[in-house]
């Protein structure tokens, strides 16, 4: 396949998961504003999205009606999650002789519904259903590349990109929270103040699963082992490197070339398999942040590299 | 359809009831409910807007993409009509191509004093560059598109060649694609002749024009301009369709002698290239310096034979609209024959006793630019204000050679549906040939454009004119 391609459907795949994480921070956002009020979440929201600096750019203050607007629909926030689609259906345009017909119609069709109904900014009433809508397309588009696809290097591609930036998103949001989750090391055991740990799992969608799988009980070690190393939870660090690196291992067999991204996913997995939560909290939960996302970074960089994004 | 008698309905002749070539299909509609048909157009309009199937519109502020609107009342062609004219097309893509090879090297039909040497030595489609180059297969036009009119019972007349790289082909195909999901009942009912094959015709034909040494893949791949392109869905829709790459500039460079995509795993070299990138753009440096489309040094690795162009570089002399006007002489030059196909009496406006008619008789002529394409810089004299008939006569007078003229021809008109009912409209057809050593193929039919305004003679997609499925029957 063309290496233009590749970057295609890899980016494609980056945007379509960088909306759907939007559309799920701004629910989490919501949620806390409604059931607490006064809280300052719309600004950690913000800085997960990493759209503060360009809000306060546009808006100034922080105010809930345009942050939401903010990251939903504005064409200046560069994630927003109408710029987002524009960018993956401009994507899928370019390598529509790489993606199947139902690939391409559904994302295609998803562009065209939230066109319309982001159109204007969306009422506090109408949020919860358009917010609804977008995580369906986005399990549309999902189904059909998981339903359609020939499971061959293009496949490898739109994997990449959906678990690079998926890494990348769980992370960003427990750094943006670690100091949410430090103070109370010291109390090892004791419980976190519900909307501290709400906001997090609220962010990846996994309250329920953490209660269940934790009898209800929130403390900060749980909540970042859950995070960071719990391979049953679909956007933990953990699940979306052991994914990366299955997808660099099929494109090393179909190709039987190795690269420098197979080193750097196997350093990131090693990380990953032999520390324990309790060694990156004695280590120091932002320094190890700090370092995945870097890692991640050029994880990302060096796949464009070594498959020939760009001449 | 009394108050439209001036003109050929190709649905009911010039009378009330239907032509034989749609005796079926008026029976089939005239059980069904026109108001539901309606709704199930309306639906069409969704399907192609989910598909993709759009184009893009130069000049429009807000470059989004837009729908060429499609209208379900088919065009019906028979089998006797559709054979004659295939032999037509045949004669006629053979003509152009024997032309382009003698244009690029002995120029005998110059030196018989057939064609005007100056037509051709001043003429800015001719590319010197490519004087005594032998295109693989010795195959210039791989892919032809006539652009044909009709007037009558049996008259038909070529309106224009093109011979660089002409669209349109997708919608066709998708064309039929709409109707078999819109009205299967009817194509068991009517038996039409299919249009699908085209895809893998196209890559078969390439297939056949390898340049002499070929890389063991044998590669074939589209080069579009990009997604901007206003025919970027049909470059993406052929590419995938035949299953090959879709290719821009920046993908290619020239690697051991040959031009290279880059892939995955590195460099692959192409063997034949179907461009969709106009000769200007093709090579910066051997022709426009500035463009960003194209692959610098393509041409040498052309002329040094490892490669094919499709079509050949070069291409534009032979449907320039100068040149048209001599294409009964060019088909009789080269096959001996007398032309099958009609042309459409031509003025030429490089020419002093032509020009003065053309400007006497400006308000009942068509008069298009030598070099125009998409309907642009083109004036319908009977449809023009006096003010646009004044700007145009000013254009005209300061670079005659740039314009030939045509009269008003009277085109037939196929019903399209509205709500109101039936209403003609006016249509013309361009069928696809495409020539390979192996021969000539030519898909049943082709694409029917219509002009949806009421008394409009403009079908250009780009001028708000929409398609038609076009059916050509099995037997009569």
């Amino acid at each position: 396949m063309l290496g233009k391609t590749a970057g295609g459907v890899f980016w494609m795949f980056r945007y379509l998961e960088r909306s759907e994480n939007t559309a799920r921070l701004i629910e989490a956002g919501f949620r806390i504003a409604l059931t607490r009020p006064g809280s300052e979440e719309w600004t950690s929201v913000l800085k997960t999205a990493a759209a503060e600096y360009a809000y306060r750019e546009t808006h100034g203050e922080v105010i809930q009606s345009k942050v939401i607007d903010f990251l939903l629909r504005d064409p200046r926030n560069p994630s927003s999650v109408m710029s987002s689609y524009a960018q993956a259906r401009q994507n899928a345009r370019t390598v529509r002789t790489a993606i199947t017909q139902e690939v391409w119609e559904a994302v295609n069709d998803a562009y065209i519904t939230l066109k319309k109904r982001l159109a204007r900014p969306v009422a506090e009433r109408d949020l919860p259903d358009v917010l609804a809508q977008i995580r369906q397309h986005s399990g549309l588009v999902r189904g059909a590349l998981h339903g359609s696809m020939l499971r061959n290097d293009v496949f490898d591609f739109c994997r990449l990109g959906t678990f690079l930036e998926r890494a990348d998103n769980t992370a960003r949001i427990l750094d943006v929270k670690y100091y949410v989750l430090l103070p109370s090391v010291t109390q090892v055991g004791s419980s976190l103040d519900n909307v501290q740990w709400e906001t997090i799992l609220r962010s990846v969608s996994g309250v329920r699963s953490y209660s269940w799988l934790n009898q209800g009980k929130a403390t900060p070690m749980g909540i970042a082992d859950f995070l960071i190393f719990d391979p049953r939870m679909p956007r933990s660090l953990r699940s979306s490197v052991t994914k990366i690196r299955s997808n660099l291992a099929m494109l090393e067999n179909e190709y039987l070339e190795q690269h420098p991204c197979h080193e750097t996913v196997e350093k990131l997995d090693r990380c990953l398999s032999i520390s324990s939560v309790e060694e990156v909290f004695e280590d120091g939960l932002h320094e190890f942040l700090t370092e995945f996302l870097a890692n991640i970074a050029r994880l990302g960089a060096e796949i464009e590299a070594d498959y020939r994004f760009t001449e | 359809m009394t108050d439209n008698a001036r003109y050929f309905d190709e649905m009911y002749g010039n009378g009330d009831a239907p032509r034989a070539p749609y005796a079926q299909y008026a029976d089939w509609f005239s059980r069904e409910n026109p108001k539901d048909l309606i709704k199930e157009a309306r639906e069409a309009e969704d399907f192609f807007r989910r598909t993709g199937i759009t184009f893009n519109v130069y000049g429009e502020a807000d470059a989004e993409e837009r729908l060429i609107p499609f209208d379900i009342i088919p065009r019906i062609i028979s089998a006797k009509e559709w054979s004659r004219l295939v032999k037509g097309i045949e004669q006629r893509v053979r003509a152009i191509n024997a032309f382009l090879h003698d244009i690029y090297h002995r120029q005998e039909i110059l030196r018989a004093g057939r064609v005007p040497v100056d037509l051709i030595a001043r003429n800015e489609a001719f590319l010197p560059m490519m004087v005594g180059v032998e295109p693989p297969g010795g195959i210039y036009t791989h892919i032809v598109g006539i652009d044909m009119v009709r007037t009558g019972d049996d008259e038909f007349f070529v309106l224009e060649d093109n011979a660089r790289t002409p669209s349109g082909v997708s919608y066709m195909l998708e064309n039929r694609e709409t109707m078999l999901q819109m009205f299967p009942e009817l194509f068991s009912k009517v038996k039409v002749r299919r249009v699908s094959d085209y895809p893998a015709s196209l890559l078969n034909s390439l297939a056949h024009c390898m340049p002499p040494d070929p890389s063991p893949d044998q590669t074939v791949a589209v080069l579009t301009p990009g997604i901007h392109n206003s025919a970027y869905f049909e470059h993406a829709f052929l590419a995938d369709h035949m299953g090959v790459e879709l290719v821009e500039g920046t993908d290619l460079k020239i690697v051991d002698g040959r031009i290279a995509m880059r892939t995955t795993r590195g460099y692959k070299p192409i063997d034949v290239v179907y461009r969709r990138v106009d000769d200007d753009f093709l090579d910066p440096l051997n022709f426009n310096p500035d463009s960003m489309l194209g692959v610098p040094g393509i041409f040498d690795v052309y002329r040094a034979g490892r490669i094919t162009i499709a079509n050949a570089p070069g291409t534009g002399i032979a449907d320039d609209k100068a040149i048209y006007s001599y294409m009964p002489d060019i088909v009789e030059f080269y096959t001996g024959e007398k032309a099958i196909l009609q042309n459409v009496p031509t003025w030429r406006c490089s020419e002093p006793d032509s020009l003065a008619y053309v400007l006497d008789n400006l308000a009942d002529l068509v008069v298009k630019e030598v070099h125009g394409s998409g309907g642009y810089g083109m004036l319908v004299g009977p449809a023009a204000s006096k003010k646009e008939l004044a700007a145009f006569r000013k254009k005209l007078e300061a670079k005659p050679a740039g314009y030939i003229a045509q009269p008003t021809l009277a085109l037939s008109t196929v019903p399209i549906l509205t709500k109101a009912g039936l209403a003609p409209r006016h249509v013309d057809l361009r069928p696809f040939a495409l020539f390979s050593p192996q021969g000539i193929d030519i898909t049943p039919g082709g694409l029917t454009r219509v002009a949806l305004k009421k008394g409009s003679l403009v079908v250009n997609s780009s001028q708000g004119g929409g398609t038609k499925d076009t059916w050509v029957l099995e037997d009569d």
